[in-house]
C-alpha cells in the first residue's frame, strides 16, 4: 500500500480533511476582509500599508466595547469605526498633507501597537481582557448546511466569514459597475485626467482610504471575537501586511484578493495540520513560506502579470 | 532660521518634543503622573553606567539596521525589509561562531561577522534589488516578503532544525569564544559592537559623501531619470545600494548574536529591522543623525521598564511615542504649519 516503499507512510486524511477547510477559511476571512479594503483604497491611489495598525486597534475596541457594553453587535460597530478613525489619521498625513504613504503607514502601525499594548495594560492589568466577552456568534445556513462534502464547510460559520463571502461579488460589482466606482478607479489611473472632468480626488481617495479602515476594523474584530473572545498584545501578528500581500497577488481585484487570501489561508491550514503528522517530511515553515515567495514571483511577473494602479502611491499635487 | 538646513533640525527635534507631550497626555488621561513617568525612563536610561550600557546595549543593532535602511533611502529605494536581513545574519554568523571549530580568535571572530554580512547583503541584493532592478517589482513588498521567509526559516533552523542545540529549548548552540565580541564595558552586555558600529557610521558617510558610488547612489535617489541620461548604470546602482543596505542590517543581526546574545534563539518579535525604518527616518537619512536617533530609541526602550516598575506606567507607551514620532517627522507639513502660525501670533503680539 505503501507507494514510495520503505518510507513512512503519510495518511492523507490526517492532513487533508474538513477541519483542513474549516481552518483556511477562517484564517482566509481577516486577510480577505483587509485585502478588499485595501483594493479600495489602492484603486483610489493610496498604498495602504496601515491596514495592520487598523486591524489591531479594531481588535482591541471590538473586546473593550464587547466586554464593557455585553454586546458583541456593538462591539464589531466600534471595531469598524474605531478601524475609520486610524484610517482619517491615516488620511490626514497622506491626502491631507500628501506625506509619503509608506512611512505614514509605518507610523500608525507602530502607533496602533503602542495605543492597543498600552490600553490594555492600563484598563486590563496583567489579568487580560474578561473571559465572559461575548463573541461574535456562529449561524447555520439551512439549506447549505445539509449538502454532503461542502455542508460541514460552508453551511455553519462565523457571520463574519458570511459578510466576507458576500463583500466580495459586492465590492466587485461597485468597483466596476457603479458611477462612483468608476470614478474612484478614475482617480486611481489618472488623477489629473479625473480633475479636469470636475472630480474632486482628494475627497474619493478619502473615501477609498476610509471604507479601507472599516473593513480592516471588521478582520480585526473577527480575530478578536470571531475567531476568540480575548485581546493579546499584538494579536493580528502581520495580517495586515500579508492582506497587503494578497490584494497585490490579486491584481488589485475583489475577487483576485479574495481568491489570494484564500490560498494564503489553505498554506496556514496546511501548516497547521502537518503539526500533528509525525511521518511528514516537509516543515510546517517552509509551506508557510510559499504564500510569500508567490507574492514575490507575482510581482516580478514570473507567476502572472499584475498591474498596480498607475498613480498608485503618488501623492496628487493639481499643480505638477 | 526658515533654511533648509536649519528646519532638517528642527522638524525631528519639534516631532520628538510633541510625541513626548502627546505621551504625557496619554499617561494624565490613564491616571498616571507623567512626570514620575518621565523622570523614572530618564533615569532607567541613562541614571548610571550599567543603565547607560543598556541603552547603549539596544541602540548599536538600531544604528548599524538604521544606516542600512538609511543607504536605500539616499538610493531612492525603501529597504522595509532590515528585520529578515537581520535575521539572516544572525543565522549566518551563529552557525559561524557555533560549528566553525580551531581558529584563533582574530580569524574567527572576523569570519563569523563577515558571514552575518554577507548573508544580509545577499538576502536584499540577490531577489529584492535584482527584481527591482531588470523587472520594477517594488522593494517595499518584495523585501517585506523577504523577512517573513527568513523568519520562517529562523524558526525551521532551531525549532527541530539542523541548527537546534540538544535539549527542548528551541535554540541553536552557544558560540565559541574565539567568535565572541567581548564586552566593552565588564559586567554589562555592551560589546565593542559599539565602536563597530560608530565606524561603521563613519565608512558609511565617508561612501555617501567622499566617493563616486555614493555620488551615483545620491544622484540616482535624487532623480533616477536624469541620473540614466547622465550615463550611470541605474539598475547596478539599486543592486549594489540594495546589497549595502542588506549588509548593514546583516551585520547589525551578527553584531546582536555574537555580541549580545552569544546563540540564535526564538526572539523573532525584537523588531530592530522596524524600528531601524524609524530610527533612519528620525535620522533624516545623515549616518550622524542614525547613530544619534538609535541612542533616543535604545534610551526609550531600556527606560520603558523601569518606567513601569516604578511610575506604574505601562511600557508599551514607549512605542506610542515612537509611532508619534514618525507620524511627525513623517507629516512634517504639520510641524511646518504649526512653526508658521508661532511665527504669526509672534508677528501680531
Amino acid at each position: 500500500m505503501d507507494p514510495e516503499g520503505g518510507r513512512a507512510s503519510v495518511n492523507w486524511s490526517d492532513v487533508i480533511n474538513a477541519q483542513l477547510w474549516i481552518t483556511a477559511l477562517s484564517s482566509a476571512t481577516p486577510l480577505a476582509l483587509a485585502a478588499l479594503g485595501g483594493t479600495f483604497s489602492e484603486r483610489t491611489g493610496v498604498v495602504n500599508i496601515a491596514m495592520e495598525g487598523m486591524m489591531l486597534t479594531g481588535a482591541f475596541i471590538a473586546v473593550l466595547v464587547s466586554a464593557t457594553l455585553h454586546s458583541a453587535a456593538l462591539g464589531l460597530l466600534a471595531a469598524i469605526l474605531s478601524g475609520m478613525a486610524m484610517a482619517v489619521l491615516f488620511a490626514w498625513g497622506t491626502i491631507r498633507f500628501k506625506a509619503d504613504q509608506v512611512v505614514v503607514g509605518m507610523a500608525i502601525n507602530v502607533l496602533a501597537a503602542g495605543l492597543t499594548g498600552y490600553l490594555l495594560n492600563a484598563i486590563y492589568g496583567f489579568t487580560g481582557t474578561p473571559p465572559d466577552t461575548p463573541r461574535l456568534p456562529n449561524v447555520t445556513i439551512p439549506g447549505l448546511a445539509s449538502i454532503p462534502g461542502i455542508g460541514p464547510v460552508l453551511g455553519h460559520q462565523n457571520v463574519l466569514v458570511y459578510v466576507m463571502l458576500l463583500l466580495v461579488p459586492v465590492s466587485h460589482y461597485f468597483l466596476f459597475r457603479t458611477p462612483l466606482g468608476l470614478r474612484m478607479r478614475a482617480v486611481g489611473e489618472h488623477p489629473q485626467a479625473a480633475d479636469t472632468a470636475g472630480i474632486d480626488v482628494n475627497r474619493l481617495r478619502f473615501l477609498g482610504v476610509l471604507i479601507s479602515g472599516a473593513l480592516s476594523g471588521m478582520a480585526g474584530a473577527y480575530i478578536s471575537i470571531g475567531i476568540l473572545n480575548a485581546f493579546n498584545v499584538n494579536m493580528t501578528n502581520g495580517r495586515g501586511y500579508i492582506a497587503l500581500a494578497a490584494m497585490i497577488f490579486g491584481n488589485w481585484k475583489p475577487v483576485g484578493a479574495f481568491l489570494a487570501a484564500a490560498l494564503f489561508g489553505l498554506a496556514n491550514a496546511l501548516a497547521f495540520n502537518l503539526q500533528g503528522v509525525e511521518a511528514w517530511h516537509i516543515s510546517k515553515d517552509f509551506v508557510l513560506m510559499i504564500p510569500y515567495a508567490l507574492t514575490i514571483l507575482a510581482l516580478a511577473g514570473i507567476v502572472r502579470r499584475t498591474t498596480p494602479p498607475a498613480a498608485d502611491g503618488i501623492p496628487y499635487d493639481p499643480h505638477h | 532660521m526658515s533654511s533648509d538646513r536649519a528646519m532638517a533640525l528642527v522638524v525631528p527635534v519639534l516631532s520628538v518634543l510633541l510625541s513626548f507631550v502627546v505621551g504625557g497626555i496619554i499617561v494624565v488621561v490613564s491616571g498616571h503622573d507623567p512626570l514620575a513617568a518621565y523622570v523614572a525612563l530618564l533615569h532607567g536610561a541613562f541614571g548610571n553606567v550599567f543603565n547607560l550600557a543598556n541603552t547603549l546595549t539596544v541602540a548599536v543593532p538600531l544604528m548599524l539596521a538604521g544606516l542600512g535602511v538609511a543607504f536605500t533611502f539616499r538610493a531612492g529605494l525603501f529597504n522595509i525589509g532590515a528585520e529578515g536581513q537581520y535575521w539572516v545574519g544572525s543565522i549566518a554568523s551563529a552557525w559561524v561562531g557555533y560549528a566553525v571549530h580551531g581558529l584563533p580568535v582574530y580569524v574567527h571572530l572576523p569570519l563569523a561577522l563577515l558571514a552575518g554580512v554577507l548573508a544580509g547583503a545577499l538576502w536584499a541584493a540577490l531577489i529584492p534589488g535584482v527584481l527591482k532592478a531588470w523587472t520594477g517589482a517594488h522593494e517595499v513588498i518584495t523585501t517585506m516578503m523577504m523577512s517573513y521567509i527568513a523568519i520562517n526559516l529562523a524558526r525551521y533552523l532551531i525549532e527541530g532544525g539542523p541548527m537546534m542545540a540538544p535539549g527542548y529549548t528551541p535554540q541553536s548552540p552557544a558560540v565559541l569564544p574565539t567568535a565572541t565580541l567581548p564586552a566593552l564595558i565588564p559586567g554589562t552586555q555592551l560589546s565593542w559592537g559599539l565602536v563597530l558600529a560608530v565606524l561603521t557610521a563613519a565608512v558609511v558617510w565617508y561612501v555617501l559623501y567622499r566617493t563616486t558610488f555614493g555620488f551615483e547612489v545620491r544622484a540616482a535617489g535624487l532623480n533616477g531619470r536624469a541620473a540614466r541620461y547622465a550615463g550611470m548604470h541605474v539598475a547596478r546602482i539599486i543592486v549594489l545600494a540594495m546589497f549595502v543596505s542588506g549588509a548593514l542590517a546583516g551585520l547589525a543581526g551578527a553584531v546582536q548574536t555574537l555580541g549580545v546574545n552569544h546563540r540564535l534563539f526564538d526572539a523573532f518579535n525584537a523588531g530592530y529591522g522596524y524600528t531601524a525604518i524609524v530610527v533612519a527616518l528620525l535620522g533624516k537619512n545623515n549616518p550622524w543623525g542614525v547613530l544619534a536617533a538609535a541612542v533616543l530609541f535604545g534610551a526609550l526602550n531600556a527606560g520603558a521598564s523601569a518606567m513601569q516598575m516604578q511610575a506604574g506606567v505601562p511600557a508599551h507607551l514607549v512605542d506610542v511615542v515612537q509611532g508619534m514620532i514618525i507620524f511627525f517627522v513623517a507629516v512634517d507639513g504639520i510641524i511646518r504649519s504649526v512653526l508658521r502660525w508661532t511665527r504669526k501670533e509672534a508677528a501680531q503680539a
